[in-house]
């Protein structure tokens, strides 16, 4: 690229913020000009256009389309085959496997540990520095997180240097190298460890800000009713966290389901660890089998939606509750 | 106030500066337009296109695309096409997004059949045109015309190649061990068998490569299976003419399976059986530096891979400190049979000026300036194995060149995707893992697409 190649993308770039913002401002102009009667359907109308159709262009009939490919066969005609493949395929019911064992750990491990976590630090000295050191993993991106731990997990033969941490201890304390993240089943909890890693930081923050949120008469009449610790906690303190555990849970699990990152980046899917958003991902564009790409998609989809539901019932009736 | 909005505004300025210095950094010199001193006699056929370009995307980047660039650059001066070329290592994923949707380059240089197969199936492309083609008849042998080929039309023109199925040796380790280079596969499984009676594991093998894990063993398969079975048998099994589980396909693999399942001939230098899935396949040939290997099974390319901190330590030669010999045929007067692989430019704009590229692509004149540029080479029948960079790359032109050698295409690149990219990998590792022959080849075969 030469200095004249960049000038000129810069122009462009610049050309396109401008006739972006003219558009923008014709749009705000012509609508406040609309007819007085019905202004205010003309304004809504006006203001909603733009996001609804690019939601439908970018998502909707994406959707819509992977729904129809995930029916079709290479050349074109109706076939309930993709949806075969993906439960009768060891490899692929292998993938549907790995991925409950997924969402049955992460969500439930991350926010025992962050729930108990909250609840230790709680009101102890240098709380935000004990905070600070767990949230930060969350500022990492996965895919930055998987290459880290991939080192960790950095297996040498024997009589070889170890680079990664794990090995490095086990050859110190006298044993033989353990190939991590080759073994099965071990490598999809070790994958799982490092969802948990991050995931425990973001559980942590959430729920210690709703512990701060109980009323502390509440506490205080319970330790008059003479509790102890534990009781306090289940009876007071989780009650009136519930939402947030929801949220927490329900958060995790959806993020959990669609992990991508962390697998492709660590194992590829190899070893037996594939998740579903990995072999959808495999499948579509790797091995160009678009139709059972589509089908793990939308069976990904009809696994998220009752998360998802529930998660938005739960917050309507809170609502209703205040 | 006054003054803080000035400190805003000089903020921004110095941001913008410090922006604009750090790209400017990304930008290489105003291209210097050069075409004074250039000798266009050999260009002169091809006519000239004022003001017309053609855009190329690829997969190849770094040092092996300039070198590309410069390999046609008197050609694109000559004739007046200003040539752009983009690579990317996400082309071979993009690319039928890209022809779907009517984004492709004017030409595509595919690196696999199969690809070249997908895209003319979807009816995007454009067949050779009689230049391409007359050029192919003159320069290639008809292996490599059937691999630019679909359905009886043909399509491109192959453009470099390389050579698999390699096996790299210490010339100095040999000689002072009194071993022969084999001739036949009974006398590389002897050699094998006398190394590893002396205790010291022959063989060193490193399977793992990112989300392609597994790929240097289908190599070996391969490489079994073309020259167990020949030709005939190699063509059927890469177009699903046999089922992968065919009695001929599992002897090759129960054939390798002496050499990558055996305790006694892996992991020269590593460890044991299982640590081949765990070793990257760029490090795996370097125990033979140190003596504790003998024998690495690996594709020309890995040349470049024998000094791994830079600079030039490690020669490639007949009497350097590593050389190279093919894996032998069965029998020792069997004809050379060798698997490889090579790109294909792919036309997506039916434009005079494609075609004119294309042509050139073809031709001896473009193969030998690519050639004499180093590190690649090309089957090319008007290459001047003179001009290679490397007595290995010379000796790789030879072959290629030999009217008797097979040339067959890696199969793994001809499979359907969801083979060739995706269960036959994994099978190679569950397999070296321990998982038996017969239920390798019936995954892999359930695994072959049915439409």
């Amino acid at each position: 690229m030469t200095t004249a190649d960049l000038i000129g993308k810069i122009l462009q770039l610049l050309m396109g913020l401008a006739v972006f913002a003219v558009i923008v401002g014709l749009l705000i102009f012509l609508i406040d000009k609309a007819p007085k009667k019905g202004r205010d359907y003309w304004q809504l109308v006006g203001f909603l256009a733009p996001a609804l159709i690019l939601l439908a262009i970018g998502l909707v009939y994406p959707a819509f389309r992977t729904f129809g490919l995930s029916f079709l066969d290479k050349g074109g005609n109706f076939t309930w085959d993709n949806f075969v493949w993906a439960f009768t395929q060891p490899s692929a019911i292998r993938t549907l496997i790995n991925t409950v064992i997924w969402v049955a750990l992460v969500p439930t491990v991350s926010t025992v540990l962050g729930l108990a976590y909250a609840v230790f630090i709680d009101k102890s000295r240098g709380e935000r520095i004990y905070k600070a050191l767990v949230f930060m993993p969350m500022a990492i991106s996965f895919v930055g997180a998987g290459i880290i731990w991939k080192f960790v997990y950095e297996y040498k033969s024997a009589g070889r240097e170890q680079i990664g941490l794990f090995n490095a201890i086990v050859v110190a304390f006298g044993g033989d190298p353990v190939q991590w993240l080759q073994t099965d089943p071990l490598n999809t909890f070790l994958l799982i460890l490092v969802m948990i890693w991050i995931q425990t930081g973001f559980a942590m923050v959430v729920l210690s800000a709703a512990i701060k949120g109980i009323p502390t008469e509440q506490i205080e009449a319970a330790q008059l009713d003479g509790t102890n610790a534990w009781q306090r906690f289940r009876n007071v303190t989780v009650p009136g966290i519930r939402g947030s555990l929801v949220v927490v849970l329900t958060t995790i699990s959806i993020a959990t389901l669609k992990v991508f990152d962390i697998v492709r980046t660590m194992t590829a899917g190899n070893f037996n660890t594939s998740v579903v958003a990995n072999e959808m991902y495999t499948q579509a564009f790797r091995a160009s089998e678009v139709g059972r790409g589509s089908a793990l998609a939308i069976i990904l989809f009809v696994l998220v939606m009752p998360i998802v539901i529930y998660n938005v019932n739960v917050l309507r009736k809170q609502r209703e509750i205040r | 106030m006054r003054s803080r909005v000035n400190r805003r505004l000089l903020a921004g300025i110095a941001a913008a500066s410090v922006a604009a210095i750090a790209l400017a950094g990304c930008t290489g010199d105003i291209a210097n337009e050069d075409s004074g001193d250039v000798d266009c006699a050999p260009y002169d056929s091809y006519g000239t296109f004022e003001g017309k370009s053609v855009t190329i995307g690829g997969t190849i980047l770094d040092l092996e695309a300039d070198r590309l660039q410069q390999a046609w650059k008197d050609f694109a001066s000559c004739t007046g096409i200003k040539i752009s070329y983009q690579g990317s290592s996400e082309f071979e994923a993009q690319i039928a997004v890209l022809a779907e949707g009517g984004n492709a380059p004017d030409i595509g240089i595919v690196p696999q059949p199969g690809l070249l197969a997908r895209l003319a199936a979807g009816g995007w492309l454009i067949p050779a045109s009689k230049g391409v083609e007359d050029n192919v008849d003159k320069w290639w042998s008809p292996d490599w015309k059937q691999y630019g080929s679909y359905d009886g039309t043909f399509y491109a023109a192959p453009l470099m190649a390389s050579i698999k199925g390699y096996v790299w040796y210490s010339p100095s380790t040999f000689k002072d061990k009194g071993y022969e280079v084999p001739k036949t596969l009974d006398e590389l499984k002897s050699l094998s068998e006398k190394i590893a009676a002396t205790g010291e594991k022959p063989w060193c093998v490193g399977l793992e490569s990112g989300e392609a894990t597994g790929w240097p063993g289908t190599d070996w398969i391969e490489d079994f299976v073309l020259r167990q079975a020949g030709p005939d048998v190699y063509d059927q099994w890469v177009t699903h003419e046999i089922p992968f589980n065919d009695p001929q396909i599992v002897k090759a693999f129960d054939s390798v399976g002496e050499y990558l399942k055996n305790p006694d001939m892996v992991n020269g230098g590593i460890g044991d059986v299982s640590t081949q899935i765990s070793e990257a396949f760029q490090t795996a040939g370097l125990p033979i530096l140190d003596g504790t290997c003998t024998m690495h099974h690996q594709a020309s390319f890995y040349e470049t891979f024998w000094n791994p901190d830079g600079g030039d330590a490690n020669t490639v030669a007949p009497d350097g400190t590593v050389w190279a010999f093919l894996l032998p045929p069965v029998n020792e007067d069997d004809p050379q049979a060798v698997t490889g692989g090579g790109e294909f430019p792919v036309a997506f704009r039916d434009a005079e000026e494609v075609e004119a590229v294309r042509t050139f692509l073809a031709s001896d004149t473009w193969a030998n300036n690519r050639v004499k540029l180093g590190g690649v080479i090309s089957a090319n029948k008007g290459v001047d194995s003179s001009n290679a960079s490397s007595e290995l790359l010379k000796q790789s032109i030879e072959i290629l060149q030999d009217p008797n050698t097979t040339f067959r295409f890696d199969g793994s690149d001809l499979m359907p995707g969801a083979v060739g990219t995706d269960s036959f990998w994994k099978g190679i590792v569950a397999w070296v893992g321990g998982q038996s022959t017969q239920a390798t080849v019936d995954a892999i075969e359930s695994s072959w697409p049915t439409s």
